[in-house]
């Protein structure tokens, strides 16, 4: 039966936000795994990295497995030894950069949802560096996921609910809006819990803004998928953390994992936790990852 | 005449070939006609017997040539990819320009003695993710994404002793490349796994209002004033409401160009200065082929550079420049 696993957080939480989060997630979620770390923006670690032992062993007690996840972009040699002590004190790493992987010295890793391993020969050579999970790129059809999972036998992630990470920058999109300079920038993202919606011109929400990070406005949302991708090979699926009721959120994935719970009735009880933002699954189906494929044929 | 530093140009078909060859390219990049490489668009590209005769011609008058296959394969089609880098074996190519980690090594194990030069597609942008390249896939030269500052360009040649070339004319995209989906994300299609961006099939404009609207699938990208240039509507370059003001909230609509900071660039120990754009027209190859390899002549002879010719100016994207992230408080 495969497994949910809650992604790192993206955004900018507060300590205190992150403890409580955490420890209803540990008491009270379905949840096998949990990532734990910064993926975005390494000046935000400071702010929360004292709490991420006492975070992670309230996991642990509660049975989950607990992943450190580690930046989507290492650039200045403070990212590099940040992730060398990171990747020396602790059991498994996500790597997210793929320079990361040497400074592992050969431990196993999982290959995150930012690693570009698109086909399987790119999976082989991950699997021969040590990965021993691997997600598909967000950019993955299921045809292509499925694929992948029928090509090898290592654990396969999914990204399954929350906005999708879309691209990463060395500048940073909160300092800007705010007329901030990325090295004075106040850490407004910290005002935005779930990122900072960004609009067409016409007035449509677009996308979403979480410091150097670009994710969706909408939220992937797989329910009516995760039988399929089950059945054919996938291992775990991911719920990012947002600023909702995640418990309920996980619960509901729970329950049409474990065939409880229909995916259309899921649906429905979703739509109450994440209103008034729209469910996306267009990338799952071969079309523009912002679409919403109620009854999709084309895979 | 010691060379300043090497000019890498875009080829995006035979005839742009020649005319980069003509202009005084040292090397010309170029790509197979499909989704193997980052610039698949219609009219584009060669097929096996046009490489073959443009690398004859280059060859003939002291021009490298490089194959880019700088996407990243589709599960289960990964064939098309390898056979990309077997055919540009065969024709003769002097190096190939990869991305994926699958067909590094796939290269390394089959072509051992062709250079592998590693895209931009990625991005490697520090001296840990160059030296993995370096170590595990022996690649000879990286392409450095354009998301760095002159002093970084020149911290990681130091650190690396990698042989470096780094984007000084062109697009600037403001994302880490190869790890941007927006394109995907509006239109189903992303320079990663179909190599176009923006495709041109998914461009609409329209008059509306009193002004001209650039929208890429059902998106609205841009709306233009009769007194502003239209740009072509790429995602990080649109302009979007943020806190309820219009805005280019990513990147305005201009051109990278790096003219005035040669010498810097030349300083930091950078090998090779690439020219983007092998979607633009043969006067634009012309054109901008033909500046730099008058620049880069005058400052190996020890004269002062001049200026930014005007007539680069006219080929800029939005006709407007950027030093982009070499410069600093870009970011």
């Amino acid at each position: 039966m495969s497994k949910l696993t809650l992604g790192p957080v993206q955004f900018h939480w507060s300590a205190a936000q992150r403890l409580d989060f955490y420890a209803r997630m540990a008491d009270e979620s379905p949840i096998s795994c949990a990532y734990l770390g910064e993926v975005v923006c390494s000046k935000r670690l400071p702010w929360f990295e004292k709490d991420l032992t006492i975070i992670a062993e309230r996991l642990q007690r509660a049975g989950k497995q607990v992943v450190f996840s580690t930046p989507a972009l290492i650039t200045t040699d403070r990212e590099v030894s940040m992730i060398a002590s990171i990747c020396h004190a602790v059991e498994l790493i996500e790597v997210n950069d793929i320079a990361c992987i040497s400074l592992l010295n050969g431990k196993e890793f999982v290959s995150g949802p930012l690693i570009n391993a698109f086909n399987e020969g790119t999976l082989d050579v991950l699997i021969g560096m040590g990965a021993v999970r691997i997600n598909a790129p967000i950019e993955l059809s299921a045809s292509a996921i499925i694929t992948l999972a029928s090509k090898s036998k290592i654990e396969i992630e999914v990204f399954a609910f929350g906005r999708q990470p879309l691209a990463i920058s060395q500048r940073c999109y909160h300092a800007r809006a705010h007329d901030l300079h990325k090295d004075n920038c106040q850490f407004v993202c910290g005002e935005d819990l779930d990122g900072m919606e960004i609009a067409q011109l016409n007035g449509r929400p677009l996308l979403t803004i979480n410091g150097t990070q670009t994710l969706s406005y909408g939220h992937v949302t797989l329910l009516s998928d995760l039988a399929n991708l089950q059945a054919n090979g996938v291992t775990h699926f991911r719920l990012s953390p947002h600023a909702l009721d995640m418990v309920e959120i996980a619960s509901v994935y729970r329950a049409v994992l474990d065939g409880a719970l229909d995916a259309e009735e899921g649906l429905v009880k979703l739509r109450k936790s994440t209103a008034p933002i729209p469910f996306i699954n267009g990338y799952l189906h071969g079309r523009a990852g912002m679409e919403w494929l109620t009854n999709p044929t084309n895979e | 005449m010691t060379r300043y530093l090497e000019l890498v140009c875009p080829a995006g078909n035979p005839a742009a070939l020649r005319v980069a060859v003509d202009a005084g390219a040292n090397s010309v990049y170029c790509g197979f006609r499909d989704c193997t490489n980052a610039r698949n668009y219609p009219g584009l590209n060669f097929d096996r017997q046009e490489l073959r005769a443009g690398i004859t011609y280059a060859h003939a008058r002291g021009c490298r040539v490089f194959v880019a296959v700088n996407t990243f394969p589709r599960a289960g089609k990964i064939e098309t990819w390898h056979r990309a880098i077997d055919d540009a074996a065969a024709c003769g190519a002097d190096a190939v320009i990869l991305a994926d980690l699958g067909l590094l090594d796939y290269a390394m194990r089959q072509h051992p003695k062709l250079r592998r030069h590693l895209s931009v597609q990625a991005a490697a942008a520090s001296a840990l993710s160059i030296r993995f390249y370096m170590e595990k896939f022996e690649v000879s030269r990286v392409v450095l994404p354009r998301v760095l500052a002159v002093h970084e360009v020149s911290n990681l040649i130091g650190q690396t002793g990698v042989e470096a070339e780094v984007f000084a004319f062109g697009s600037l995209g403001t994302m880490v490349e190869g790890r941007c989906f927006l394109s995907s994300y509006m239109t189903g299609r992303s320079p990663s796994s179909d190599g176009v961006c923006a495709p041109a099939e998914c461009v609409s404009y329209r008059e509306e209002g009193g002004g001209l609207l650039s929208c890429l699938g059902d998106v609205m990208i841009n709306c233009f004033g009769t007194d502003e240039p239209a740009a072509y509507p790429t995602p990080c370059k649109g302009r979007f409401l943020v806190r309820e003001r219009p805005r280019y909230i990513f990147e305005e609509p201009t051109g990278l160009n790096v003219i005035p900071l040669l010498s810097d660039l030349k300083a930091s120990g950078v090998t090779a200065l690439k020219i983007e754009g092998r979607q633009r027209g043969r006067n634009y190859v012309a054109t901008v082929v033909s500046a730099f390899r008058g620049i880069l002549d005058a400052l190996a002879e020890g004269r002062a550079p001049a200026g930014t010719p005007d007539v680069l100016r006219t080929v800029a994207e939005g006709q407007r420049e950027t030093f982009g992230a070499y410069a600093k408080g870009w970011r």
